[in-house]
């Protein structure tokens, strides 16, 4: 195996500071980012940073890498395909849970049903933020938003355990207030082959005034140090999942080692395909033709 | 020229297809030409086929208006089409199951009754399916086609399956074949075979094929009829031809994958029908938007909504100009045949890499889906691969390199991901030319400005590298057909008709419909006669295009939005009709009413009821002129009542059973 060489975090620093606003848990999530690539060695020119529409999803924006910044909801599809095209690049999804969890729901679990080889890091605030304050898909039961002034009647989205049963062979969740360890769950992640979600408590300062950083900071706590907890164990994942109230875990819950759907492209064992010559082999296109005589 | 038209009618699961596929390859080894068109989930009941395969020594390009041989596998198929059969033609049928009603035959049209399980008794016990083949061999010797070359097919066709299964379907053929000889006299056609070997091919195929040939490397769909069958090619040959397919979970998924694999550099395609591109719309306009190469093929089907899924039309056009929000650069070609098709597709990746952008294909249901024999050099393998301006490798210490920079034509030189120094984002947000957002804090109106007309700029170059449209046929005609798309060929057939009638007539085809030769075309236009825009759809949407980009109102439409496709006769009798000033007339015709009969048959009555006399009723009590139809007993011929039918709304007003029928 290759010796890594990590890179410092200066390595990826954006041609623009972010536009967030003062406090933003992105902040932490865009360092935490930029901590794992900086770990694992990651050249700029080798990752792809694919975002979708929200403020999260400005994210590629502030970072030195190659980066789509895609439709509202879209963003896996399109890292998908950068992905099939060349699948030596490290491609890096980051987004809201609007994008993810609402409008991008579909993506999502089909993704995670491949189990192809992305890494998914969703700024989860339970809030739409860039359009000033409307439920999300995780906005909690009764929460009083600017689009539920009488309370939230749906009860939020859980990630955790959908990207459980839906194949994903990573499953962690992160605290943007703990910047360190989340940069360990991205780096986990990115260096894991197969789906990585990274869900990540990324509070909205300014429109989400129940879960807020002092909310979570009460009640977080670490998967890795509670006793005996194996993340190899799927049906232990899925107790741990539905976890949420005065104490709420962080840290990984699931990592297995599945095939993943790069191994079934018979294509992609030449080497990714961008580097494929153009032109089927004269030989081929003979038979082709031949066929329809 | 020397032509036959074979329909072979049938239900589903029948084989159908299988026995007309052999006959077209015969052909075609023959070095005769082939059309074929399933008309297929359509007027026969219980989703039954009717498939026509014309064969003629020079070109074919529509199906034609003629029926000179009718295979038929069930008793509908002798009800529906034995009375179209014209005379000195043949009605095949299995005497064993079928009855062959006299009266429904022209004169000297000759019925064929195969006694099958006779025929096939020396032969063991075969399988139902087989009849097919018995009358195959029959139809083989009645039109005179070449016996062992028939049986060539079939061993290629059941090769996989091994010797058994040859030598049982070549010496069921050719029992057929035999039996014709000892009981028929052949119907006297005379071929002359070149044994030039041309392919058999759909519009599909030829996408699929044309795709792989010009070095597309990713394909993505969700089944829609009628594009899936550039997927199953594409599925069938991925993994010799080293390509990735996707299906995926849905549209979106689709084309954002194709925009992500074009992005990151391999030549990506994806195709759907009208309904799938509703959904990839927003997409596309991404793609324009971040300037990355992408083809996706719209093979259109009757619409609205989900509409009709077997059926074709010409509808969509109004969708596609208008898909996305916002202008943003792209290219739509419609292609006008099955070798354009692969030219097109060819085309398309070039445009798409060299210009940055998306290119639509419009096709349809007809021009996907049918076969048809193409010269063997519309297939080549050396087709011109231009990708465009790329960089290799970026120097940092010359600046950031600008992903979209400002250039005269518009079009900045694209950096790969995993290129050195190189690395930007591609944002659906509007930016500068570094790919910095200019959507919020750095908003900038000149900026916007500069760049919004950067993208549009790059259509002013591809549209002086497509070549403009030309008239076909006598400049000084008295009447000029415009077309686009798959009505190219049909159009062509029906202006030699039409000259054979005396008629001058000429052609305009426009393969180019965005961005448009709208100087050429209004050029042309001026010096026409009279103008008739014929198109397969209701509100006649490219005459509208036409106008708004030339200010031209052309003089008369020829429309159609049943879901069969043209065929020569329906445009020359109504060109015949425009030149004589005839108002154009929307009422049921008196085969319509009978098609009406049927379907009220399918849904309410039983198999025993089949259409008999047609008359037309002068009002009766309702507010419209007729149509009576008489009901009769398919077993006893008796009459078994009437419906009425409105001749000008169509609506089934009465079933009158014959107790109260009088």
């Amino acid at each position: 195996m290759a010796t890594v060489i990590a890179l410092p975090i200066e390595t990826y620093a954006g041609p623009v500071d972010p536009d967030w606003c003062p406090g933003c848990g992105d902040f932490g999530v865009l360092k935490a980012v930029k901590m794992a690539a900086g770990k694992l060695g990651i050249k700029p020119k080798d990752l792809v940073i694919v975002s979708g529409i929200g403020c999260s999803s400005n994210l590629p924006g502030f970072i030195h890498a190659y980066g789509v910044h895609s439709l509202h909801g879209r963003a896996i599809a399109v890292a998908q395909g950068i992905k099939l095209a060349n699948h030596d690049l490290h491609v890096v999804v980051t987004g809201g849970d609007g994008d993810g969890y609402g409008i991008g729901i579909g993506h999502f679990i089909h993704a995670m049903r491949r189990n192809i080889d992305l890494t998914y890091v969703v700024m989860n605030n339970q809030i739409y933020g860039l359009t000033t304050g409307q439920a999300s898909p995780t906005t909690m039961k009764d929460v009083r938003t600017k689009s539920t002034p009488r309370g939230n009647a749906e009860p939020p989205i859980n990630p955790i355990a959908l990207a459980l049963v839906s194949g994903a062979t990573y499953v962690a969740r992160g605290f943007s207030g703990e910047p360190e360890h989340l940069a360990q769950l991205i780096a986990g992640g990115i260096a894991h082959r197969g789906f990585a979600l990274i869900d990540v408590f990324s509070p909205c300062v300014t429109y989400n005034k129940v879960n807020t950083y002092p909310w979570f900071k009460q009640r977080v706590y670490k998967l890795e140090e509670e006793a005996g907890y194996d993340p190899s164990d799927v049906m232990a994942a899925l107790r741990k999942s539905f976890e949420w109230g005065d104490r709420i875990p962080i840290g990984l819950f699931y990592k297995d080692e599945h095939p993943i759907y790069e191994d079934s492209e018979p294509a992609l064992r030449r080497g990714p395909l961008v580097r494929h010559p153009l032109r089927p082999e004269r030989a081929v296109f003979e038979e082709l033709i031949e066929e329809l005589m | 020229m020397q032509e036959v038209t074979v329909g072979i009618g049938g239900a589903a699961g029948d084989g159908l297809d299988k026995t007309g596929d052999t006959l077209a390859k015969t052909a075609a080894r023959l070095g005769l030409y082939v059309y074929a068109y399933n008309s297929y989930q359509s007027v026969i009941r219980g989703g039954h086929i009717w498939l026509r395969v014309r064969i003629g020594e020079q070109k074919l390009t529509s199906h034609g208006d003629h029926l000179n041989v009718l295979i038929a596998l069930n008793q509908d198929s002798i009800e529906r089409h034995a009375r179209e059969v014209e005379p000195g033609g043949a009605v095949i049928y299995n005497s064993d199951k079928l009855k062959l009603d006299p009266t429904l035959l022209r004169d000297n049209v000759l019925p064929v009754p195969l006694p099958v399980s006779a025929i096939t008794k020396p032969l063991g016990k075969v399988p139902p399916v087989m009849q097919n083949t018995v009358a195959l061999g029959a139809l083989l010797f009645l039109i005179g086609l070449d016996f062992e070359t028939a049986a060539s097919v079939l061993t290629d066709t059941f090769k996989h399956k091994g010797q058994a299964v040859i030598d049982q379907n070549v010496a069921i053929a050719r029992a057929g074949y035999e039996y014709a000889r000892e009981h028929f006299v052949p119907l006297g056609y005379r071929w002359t075979y070149t044994h030039i070997r041309r392919p058999f091919i759909t519009g599909n195929e030829a996408f699929a094929i044309g795709a792989v040939t010009a070095g597309c490397k990713f394909y993505s769909a969700y089944p829609m009829t009628p594009a899936s069958s550039i997927l199953h090619w594409m599925a069938a040959h991925a993994e010799r031809c080293g390509i990735v397919v996707k299906q995926c979970e849905d549209e979106l998924a689709v084309v954002n994958m194709a925009i992500g694999a074009g992005y990151a550099g391999v030549r990506a395609m994806c195709g759907t029908s009208g309904g799938g591109f509703a959904l990839m719309t927003e997409a596309i306009g991404q793609a324009g938007m971040i300037e990355a190469p992408v083809v996706v093929i719209e093979v259109q089907r009757g619409g609205p909504s989900t509409g009709l899924p077997t059926k074709t039309e010409q509808g969509d056009l109004n969708q596609v100009f208008g898909a996305s929000q916002g202008d943003y650069p792209r290219v739509i070609i419609a292609p006008g045949d099955v070798a354009d098709c692969f030219a097109t597709v060819v085309e398309a990746f070039n445009l798409a890499e060299k210009y940055q952008l998306p290119v639509i294909i419009m096709s349809d249901l007809l021009l996907s889906e049918h076969p048809e024999t193409i010269e063997p050099e519309a297939l080549r393998y050396d087709v011109p691969i231009e990708r465009g301006e790329l960089v290799t490798e970026w120097d940092e210490s010359q600046g950031r390199y600008k992903r979209y920079a400002f250039t005269r034509s518009g079009v900045s030189p694209r950096a790969l991901p995993g290129t050195e120094g190189a690395a930007h984002v591609a944002a659906t947000d509007d930016h500068d030319e570094e790919g910095i957002l200019i959507s919020d804090v750095f908003t900038s109106p000149p900026v916007r400005r500069k760049i919004h007309e950067k993208r549009m700029r790059k259509l002013e170059a591809v549209l002086r590298e497509l070549p403009p449209p030309v008239l076909e046929g006598p400049e000084d005609a008295e009447v000029t057909l415009i077309g686009w798309g798959s009505t190219k060929g049909v159009i062509r057939e029906a202006v030699e008709k039409l000259a054979s009638e005396g008629i001058r007539a000429n052609h305009l085809h426009i393969k180019y419909l965005f961005p448009f030769h709208a100087r050429e075309v209004s050029e042309i236009l001026r010096r026409c006669r009279k103008t008739i825009c014929v198109e397969a759809n209701y509100s006649g949407q490219f005459a509208r295009y036409l106008r708004a980009e030339t200010g031209i109102s052309v003089d008369a439409h020829i429309r159609k939005y049943d879901g069969e496709p043209f065929e020569p006769h329906q445009i020359v009798e109504q060109v015949k009709a425009i030149l004589q000033g005839k108002p154009r007339t929307l009422d049921v015709t008196e085969d319509e009413a009978r098609e009406i009969a049927n379907h009220y048959i399918r849904t309410h009555l039983d198999d025993d009821a089949r259409p008999g006399r047609i008359s037309r009723l002068e009002r009766d009590g309702f507010e419209e002129p007729l149509w009576n139809v008489e009901i009769i007993s398919r077993e006893t011929g008796q009459r078994r009542g009437r419906l009425l039918i409105g001749v000008e709304t169509g609506s089934t007003y009465r079933w009158q059973p014959e107790e109260s029928a009088s």
